[in-house]
């Protein structure tokens, strides 16, 4: 292989394991934390797109800064992750947590639903274009390749992202109390810590990176009708790989299945929509908990 | 006791009244269910599109505004009532659908069916419930050439894919003679996606047997979004010439984001449905991409003076505020076909015609329509041919719109294959009998 070829790969890997990582690392912060199984992710990730679409359109038409598009990205994730957290946490999934977890998983499958026809009833079936920040960005060539900055950005944006994560975890209170609901929510429950609210509020940084997900990738794509069904499939098998409710594995997961998928694209395109399922069962086979995930011990 | 009786008498005969009223209403009614995608990814790129192309249609008849031969009120003298219906939720709901429409609703008769999935799994059905359907735009070859040899019920009234990727190959052959050494495909990785690649393939082997294809061919996932790696590969295969399926979303996704990147500028596209996103995306629809629309349709009728085709522009953009793309002309042109096959059986039998009278009158038949005419020419009547066309892309600054120039027509006995020979033995032995 030569050295252009593999630079490419690299790239292109990158950016795909970014976008990948986006839209997964919601998913299994709620599900570290919430031990939910939280089908609705994709209805975050497409009302992130459509909001975000919707605000960027308003924004450049009212000949506003070119620069407060990107602004436009972050508020629609904002405003997202604190009415999903409100509507469908404390309205639906707080009547369930002692449910059995198949009943939440249809549970929020059954929302998924509904929140799919209520993006129709808000903005019909008519796609949205938010392609500006994308334009705005430029493009730089690398490898003798033209890549555009808006594309490479998100690489930026989802290593942001990880290090808040990996920094409230580690070196914050919220992060301790967090650690302390994941291990054992009964013992946290009667050393005094609220466990609802932590629940509360675990589900809305939950929504918000979803919703930051589908806003983030809105100008580069159409959006319509859909799109948070393929990326809710997208986002279970990088959890599945990584480990449910890991962050590093939601990291490492994107980036096997991103460099790899990008690999296959390059050298041997007839597999690409055969290797993240591939790596998924090989995952599964060999270590059935995902490659990060504790070990669980076992409450009798 | 008495009055209980006679109240519950007048009730009754009130009752039998309606029912009655009721029932010579639905009488004097042609019920006919459209299937189109209202919902999900198919909705905006095509069925919303056929949907508006229909309830146009369908108001132009029942009023009798159309321009002549469409110019009498209804189906022989019938009202239409359609009912417009989701084909979202994949083959097995639809088969459940149709069953509903025929056996709870009483349907006359089914015009419409986007995906070459649905088509493939509702044909037979249709068949087995003897109800009339006319298929206006799924494309797969394989419903009359594999599920359904002698069919009776069943029609399609536009080309199927293989005429497509046949006149794209000719266009190439036409315009860049010589010019074209390799070629690659990016298509969506489903049967359209695949049947699309390999009839464009096999006409290329022939039209242009200097030209060889990639060894590496892109098949990303329908609806994957995502085009970054596979347009890295194309800009750094050494082939020039790109074929591609893609619609709707995904073609707006990798129009996006290859323009970003120069793509269109680096290669020649060839899109076989390019035209279904063209008129949305404006300004941004790339110039210089050869587009097409299975048929004369959409961006190809645009100034077609055919008294019907000028009747239905003016009238979509006036009801909808936006050109009429191909989806919208080709169940339109289903409609019509229905139109036409129940005022030519009336006529013959005098009087409102059996559901048999209008399947003889539609077999085989030549029926006027936008641009030029539809011939049930293959599969016993029962598949039609059109001419189809190709040009490429420029923006008209004065109209405001993406048109056509170097546009080139080729007649339906070029680009489909012979009657009683299936397409892929047909490209696959140089497209012998086709006359160009």
């Amino acid at each position: 292989m030569d050295l252009q070829l593999l630079i490419v790969i690299i790239v292109d890997g990158l950016i795909y394991s970014s976008y990948l990582f986006m839209v997964a690392v919601g998913l299994t912060v709620i599900f570290g934390v919430q031990k939910v199984l939280n089908v609705t992710h994709g209805s975050f990730f497409a009302f992130g797109a459509y909001l975000a679409a919707t605000l960027i359109g308003v924004w450049y038409n009212a000949e506003l800064p070119a620069f407060g598009g990107f602004l436009m990205i972050f508020l629609a994730a904002a405003f997202l992750g604190v009415v999903f957290g409100l509507v469908i946490e404390r309205g639906l999934l707080r009547y369930l947590y002692h449910r059995d977890e198949h009943i939440v998983v249809l549970a929020t499958f059954a929302a998924f639903l509904a929140l799919e026809d209520v993006i129709i009833l808000i903005w019909a079936t008519d796609p949205y274009f938010a392609y500006q920040p994308m334009e705005l960005l430029g493009w730089t060539d690398i490898a003798g390749l033209t890549f555009d900055n808006y594309n490479l950005s998100m690489v930026g944006v989802s290593m942001t992202i990880a290090l808040i994560m990996w920094f409230t975890l580690t070196r914050t209170r919220f992060g301790k109390i967090l650690l302390a609901v994941i291990f054992d929510r009964e013992m946290s429950q009667s050393m005094g810590i609220n466990v609802n609210k932590v629940f509360l509020v675990t589900f809305m940084i939950g929504a918000f990176l979803g919703a930051l997900g589908g806003a983030y990738v809105a100008p580069t794509i159409s959006v319509q009708p859909g799109i948070g069904v393929e990326v809710v499939v997208l986002a279970f098998a990088v959890v599945v790989i990584g480990g449910m409710g890991s962050i590093p594995g939601a990291l490492i997961g994107a980036l096997v299945v991103g460099i790899s998928r990008a690999a296959s694209v390059h050298l041997l395109p007839e597999v690409e929509l055969f290797v993240i399922y591939a790596i998924m069962a090989v995952v599964l086979v060999l270590r059935p908990e995902g490659l990060f995930a504790p070990p669980q011990a076992r409450k009798i | 006791m008495t009055f209980g009786i006679k109240r519950s008498g007048a009730l009754f005969a009130a009752a039998a009244l309606l029912a009655g009223t009721g029932l010579a209403q639905a009488q004097d009614k042609v019920k006919m269910a459209v299937p189109t995608f209202l919902t999900g990814a198919g909705a905006p790129a095509f069925g919303i599109p056929a949907k508006k192309g229909s309830e146009l249609i369908v108001r132009g008849i029942n009023e009798g505004t159309l321009p002549a031969p469409y110019n009498t009120p209804g189906f022989a003298g019938r009202m239409v009532d359609a009912i417009i219906y989701d084909e979202a939720g994949g083959g097995t709901k639809q088969v459940t659908e149709l069953r509903n429409k025929v056996q709870k609703e009483k349907v006359d008769l089914v015009v419409g069916y986007i995906s070459s999935g649905t088509c493939s799994a509702v044909t037979n059905v249709a068949e087995e419930l003897k109800i009339l359907t006319i298929e206006t735009v799924c494309g797969t070859p394989r419903v009359f050439e594999e599920l359904d040899k002698n069919p009776k019920y069943v029609f399609r009234t536009m080309n199927h894919a293989t005429g497509n990727n046949v006149s794209a190959a000719h266009y190439i052959a036409k315009t860049r003679k010589g010019q074209v050494k390799g070629f690659v495909g990016l298509n969506q990785n489903y049967a359209w996606g695949q049947d699309s690649w390999r009839d464009f393939e096999l006409a290329m082997r022939h039209l242009a047997p200097e030209a060889k294809p990639s060894s590496k061919q892109q098949f990303p996932k329908i609806f994957a979004g995502q085009y970054g790696a596979e347009i890295s590969a194309l800009l750094r295969g050494k082939e020039k010439l790109v074929h591609s399926s893609f619609w709707g979303g995904d073609l707006e996704a990798l129009i996006g984001q290859g323009s970003a990147r120069g793509l269109f500028h680096k290669k020649d596209f060839v899109l076989t449905v390019g035209e279904t996103v063209a008129y949305r995306l404006g300004k941004k629809f790339p110039q210089g991409l050869m587009i097409g629309a299975r048929g004369p349709y959409g961006m190809y009728a645009v100034d077609d003076p055919n008294p019907l085709n000028q009747w239905f522009q003016k009238e979509y953009r006036k009801a909808y505020g936006e050109p009429p793309a191909q989806p919208a002309y080709q169940y339109a042109q289903g409609i019509l076909a229905a139109k036409y096959a129940y005022d030519t059986a009336a006529k013959k039998a005098g009087k409102f015609p059996t559901t048999d009278q209008v399947i003889e009158a539609l077999e085989g038949a030549t029926f006027p329509t936008f641009v030029g005419e539809v011939k049930m020419a293959l599969s016993k009547g029962h598949q039609a041919v059109t001419d189809d066309l190709w040009g490429v892309t420029v923006w008209d600054e004065k109209r405001g719109e993406t048109v056509l120039k170097d546009v080139i027509v080729f007649p339906a006995s070029c680009i489909m294959p012979p009657e009683g020979v299936a397409s892929i033995p047909w490209l696959e032995g140089g497209m012998k009998g086709a006359k160009c």
